[in-house]
């Protein structure tokens, strides 16, 4: 272990000393002078015609400054979608319109219809009160299937149907994968629902507007996990301002899970009113508006067929599933159960034929869009579920079963169109069998049962798909974006050292994790260098952080950086030390010349690049500051074996995790410490969707989990501890630090693991229960016993 | 939250002229009910009399006859570390919500709100306890009445609950995985002349006895005399967390585990 502080060391995160002391600077702790306050009235019906809206009654009311309805915005963008899907028959995916205030029609409970800008926010939320809005309550479609029936109620008039997109993936497959299961040995077919869940950060949303008229300058302060992107929506789509007058910040963030990734109304809104009424406006999301305003996660039912021949080798999996797209498509929505989904339904094996059929639909709902693992959990938990049902039919032990069945030769190209470039699923599957103590499982068993309780032991596997790119793919699959990453390494005349990255760090140690990278690069104290994130006036143009991406590609960009400033320093230190610049060796912080005892210091190199005195200037510019931008290859491929053994009390269908081992091979690793946490945090979401996490609405569109009274958010005490291992390690081959992305992991693998765990519990109490859906709730538990 | 006006009396006289005299007062306990309440903008008090300054409802002590009295302003935590004398009661307390609600929350305001997931109205019932109040003594038996719903008058507030310590008892409770209010929560209680078992969470009436169980364990005071015994589910709640006959089930299961318990 490196006690320098570089990469491999486990260094203590330097930015919990201000998150644990109470001096973090979220952006509610954002106060402007002159702020406004606004309350959004919000539709508490999930689908209606608006007849009417009267604010005339609230106008006058005390501290009312102005109140915006739909008409407002007639002349403003809607909330762009970021992704075209094309469907199987080649045409583009239905895209409905999506005001920022509500125009003629709510479509979910949450819909904002009324803005209302007070001197206070109570007195924005009393006039909010005396609004009347008369609302004609049309049928709330709700259940996808039902929203896809002939004659069914349309969420969106101006379109044809409630379908989003029919998408097949890859059409060209569906033949050869339908003959394959017709000359199966044996099919194994399962139907599952990868139930709704709300992301839950610990942060709600918050948005602060500001306007300068003077230099016609709009900021927004904001809860976004990627704020350059926010700008290009907003700024491009939106309100129409050029982005040299836009400046989007998003400061200390409690959290995001993929929640704070889109462009939301509310930030348009503040945006948009702060310039219209020359002051600064503020939003804060109360926790019961983030759970009908936050994009929701997961939501997807499926039915998979899994095919083998007689030697128990898969032959071919076909999928169709029923992708929930709530009211509106959110920024990234349409490609979740698409390109992050269907791409990795190959998993860990070598099956030959896959074909993947996804209908998007929209429903009378929140939006949903991706969630920690976005698609991949999806997929995942199918082929999980289903190679565990096989194993019980067959007869055969679940590991054993996809162990004759992995992948073993890389590069790897899947029948779903992507390259794994490396992996090693049997070593990580050995050391899960180690570290879980499979053998000793017997006797925990038995020493479960004489308490009369079942044990039960569940393992599974995962691959997914990080660092997605490259740009010119994703833009030939339907992206509106880039997604590279950039970093700007600004060395100062003293040698210390600030990092301008395009990522975002909402708890995930980038403040800590980076500098390691630099610091190890140069040989110089880790404490010499700081990350700069978050705002758009600092850093260059990044993409922001989801989907595991910030070290593969935004730490890539950052090493690029490093060398051009590597490149540099050596110049001016051969230029000091009087030699040939492919003579000079860094090491320790260090320019030597090769061979001999002469050396300059980084710091006198860096003072020479600022201080010119002594210079090559005829070759070299004077001063130390390297931008790179990072394109990948292609994703990354991080993969893992979990093992988790649970207990059930038959008597009521509770379940408790005794024991989770998770062996994951996420390439090199910068901050084991960090790598733990962020497995930590995933297995304990992974372990709330398959327990505890349920977002349900009944028939008429209305949230029946709404708030911490009836929605199950894990607590402390509901995991177990963990044990965690990523030994094994098979780096990536196409990004200089050969990391792969660890964020999404645990939240992956855990689901299936815990079904699978509490399906053989209750097998092994006699009961014959194959499946049962998500969350494993004690009633539904006990339910299902009872056949 | 709608502004209202707060008084903070010491004396539990003023509290009950304060009520009396508004006609839109309400009375403040812990607030672990009305304030997100009044947060949700769902109440719209004129007044708020807080009972928190009012030093002589809170405390517990033992009265002649034995019984535990415990101040109807008593925190749940200090009914925890000081009900030592009633074990299952003290538990009870310990294990209400989580440290923030037990050292806010009292045993007055929560039998005056008569949630029908709350522990304590079971406690109070299966041992037969008598609500004192500003004006009046109230048995168990006639105190509760439905759903949020009890015989306490208008500005009326409970003072002391006085608990006749039982010889064996204990509370079982089946926790809602979100809420971890009861799902369903049994308190038994053993006393010289018969026992009293008690249902929170389940019933859409409330907090009830569960008379056969009681029959049952008068004449024998084990897990195993409840064999046969079982409860319908029609009139239990039915919601997301669980069916009627789930509920009605985990009555059976957890009556026997608060038996064994109590050993």
């Amino acid at each position: 272990m490196p006690a320098d502080g570089g990469i491999g060391a486990p260094t203590p995160r330097r930015e919990d000393v201000r998150f644990l002391t109470g001096s973090g600077n979220y952006t509610d702790d954002i106060n402007l002078n002159g702020q406004a306050y606004v309350h959004f009235l919000r539709s508490d019906v999930a689908h209606g015609t608006i007849n009417n809206v009267d604010t005339s009654s609230a106008d006058g009311m005390p501290g009312v400054l102005r109140i915006f309805t739909g008409a407002d915005f007639a002349e403003v963008g809607g909330i762009p979608c970021g992704w075209q899907v094309t469907d199987k028959h080649g045409e583009p995916m239905q895209e409905p319109a999506h005001p920022v205030l509500a125009q003629g029609k709510v479509r979910h409970v949450g819909d904002p219809i009324v803005a209302v800008v007070a001197e206070t926010y109570e007195q924005a939320r009393d006039a909010a009160e005396a609004i009347e809005v008369d609302i004609d309550e049309l049928p709330a479609v709700i259940d996808m299937k039902a929203a896809l029936a002939d004659g069914a109620t349309k969420v969106h008039d101006d379109l044809s149907s409630n379908l989003c997109y029919d998408w097949g993936f890859v059409e060209d497959n569906k033949g050869a994968v339908d003959e394959a299961i017709a000359n199966a040995a044996h099919v194994t077919t399962l139907e599952l629902v990868n139930q709704r869940l709300v992301a839950n950060p610990m942060e709600p949303r918050v948005a602060v507007g500001d306007y300068h008229r003077a230099n016609d300058e709009s900021t927004l302060y904001t809860t976004s996990q990627n704020p350059h992107v926010i700008r290009l929506l907003m700024g491009a789509f939106v309100l129409g301002i050029p982005e040299h007058k836009l400046r989007v910040v998003a400061p200390d963030v409690g959290g995001g899970f993929g929640s704070k990734i889109y462009h939301y109304a509310e930030e348009a809104f503040c945006t948009f009113a702060a310039r219209a009424m020359n002051r600064p406006v503020k939003w804060t999301s109360s926790r019961s508006e983030a759970f009908i305003s936050d994009a929701q996660g997961r939501d997807h039912v499926t039915k998979i067929d899994l095919a083998l021949d007689a030697d128990n080798n898969f032959t071919a999996i076909r999928t169709e599933t029923y992708a929930n797209m709530g009211a509106y498509l959110s920024t990234f929505a349409p490609c979740v159960p698409t390109y992050l989904h269907g791409t990795l339904m190959a998993g860990n094996y070598k099956t030959p034929n896959i074909y993947v059929n996804v209908k998007a639909v929209f429903t009378n709902t929140v939006p949903v869009d991706a969630y920690r693992g976005a698609g991949r959990p999806e997929a995942t938990y199918q082929i999980e579920r289903v190679i565990d049902k096989a194993a019980r039919e067959l007869g055969v032990d679940p590991i054993a079963l996809r162990r004759q069945n992995f992948i073993t030769e890389f590069p790897y190209a899947t029948p779903v169109a992507v390259e794994y470039d490396t992996g090693d699923y049997v070593a990580t599957m050995d050391k899960l069998e180690e570290i879980a103590d499979v053998a000793g499982f017997a006797a925990r068993r038995a020493e479960s049962e004489a308490r009369g309780k079942l044990r039960g032991f569940g393992v599974n596997c995962y691959i997914e798909a990080c660092g997605i790119a490259p740009s010119a793919l994703v833009g030939a699959l339907g992206a509106r974006a880039g997604l590279y990453d950039a970093a700007t390494v600004r060395v100062n005349a003293t040698g210390s050292i600030s990092v301008m990255v395009g990522a975002h760090s909402h708890g995930q140690g980038h403040e800590t994790s980076f500098p390691q990278v630099v610091a190890e690069m140069l040989g110089i104290d880790p404490a010499m260098v700081d990350i700069v994130h978050g705002d758009t006036s600092k850093i260059p143009f990044g993409m922001g952080t989801y989907g595991s991406r910030s070290l593969a590609v935004c730490g890539s960009a950052m090493v690029r950086a490093t060398e051009k400033i590597i490149a540099k320093a050596k110049k001016i230190a051969a230029h000091l030390l009087e030699a040939s610049d492919a003579d000079i060796e860094l090491k320790d912080g260090q320019f030597s010349v090769a061979g001999t005892d002469k050396s300059v210091a980084w710091g006198d190199v860096t003072l020479a690049a600022y201080v010119p005195h002594n210079y090559p200037i005829e070759d070299v510019e004077p001063g130390l500051e390297e931008t790179a931008f990072y394109d990948p290859a292609n994703f990354t491929y991080p993969s893992g074996a979990y093992a988790c053994e649970v207990e059930v009390d038959p008597e009521t269908g509770k379940v408790t995790i005794e024991r989770f081992a998770a062996a994951d091979d996420f390439g090199n690793i910068i901050n084991p410490m960090i790598v733990d946490g962020q497995v930590h945090g995933g297995l304990g979401q992974g372990i709330g969707q398959a327990l505890l996490e349920n977002c349900a609405y009944d028939d008429n569109g209305q949230l029946l989990t709404g708030s911490y009274m009836d929605y199950a958010m894990p607590r402390a005490d509901d995991v177990p501890f963990y044990a965690v291992d990523h030994s094994c390690q098979t780096p990536c081959t196409h990004n200089p630090l050969g990391v792969k992305g660890c964020g999404e992991a645990g939240a992956i693998g855990s689901p299936p693991t815990v079904v699978n765990a509490v399906v053989d519990a209750l097998q092994s109490g006699g009961h014959n229960v194959t499946h049962i859906d998500m969350p494993l709730s004690p009633s539904r538990v006990w339910q299902a016993m009872q056949g | 939250m709608y502004s209202f006006d707060i008084e903070r009396p010491t004396r539990l006289a003023d509290a009950v002229k304060l009520l009396s005299d508004a006609s839109e007062a309400q009375a403040l306990g812990g607030g672990q009910t009305l304030i997100p309440t009044l947060k949700q903008r769902l109440a719209m008090p004129e007044k708020l009399v807080s009972l928190g300054a009012v030093d002589e409802i809170k405390g517990i002590c033992t009265a002649d006859d034995g019984a535990l009295c415990i101040g109807g302003g008593t925190t749940h935590a200090d009914v925890a570390a000081g009900a030592g004398a009633y074990p299952a009661l003290a538990s009870l307390a310990g294990n209400i919500g989580d440290p923030a609600v037990r050292n806010r929350g009292t045993i007055g305001g929560s039998l005056a709100n008569n949630d029908p997931s709350a522990c304590y109205p079971a406690a109070v019932l299966a041992s037969g306890a008598t609500v004192v109040t500003s004006s009046r003594e109230i048995a168990a038996d006639d105190f509760f009445d439905g759903l949020f719903a009890t015989t306490l008058n208008e500005g009326e507030i409970i003072t002391e609950v006085k608990f006749p310590v039982p010889e064996k008892a204990s509370y079982a409770k089946f926790e809602q995985p979100a809420s971890r209010f009861a799902l369903v929560g049994i308190f038994v209680a053993k006393y010289a002349d018969g026992v009293r078992v008690a249902v929170t969470g389940a019933s859409e009436e409330g907090v009830f006895r569960w008379s056969e169980a009681e029959a049952a364990l008068s004449s024998d005071f084990s897990a195993g005399a409840l064999d046969g015994l079982s409860l319908a589910g029609d009139g239990m709640i039915s919601d997301l967390h669980g069916s009627g006959d789930y509920r009605a089930h985990l009555v059976g299961v957890m009556t026997k585990r608060a038996v064994a318990a109590a050993g």
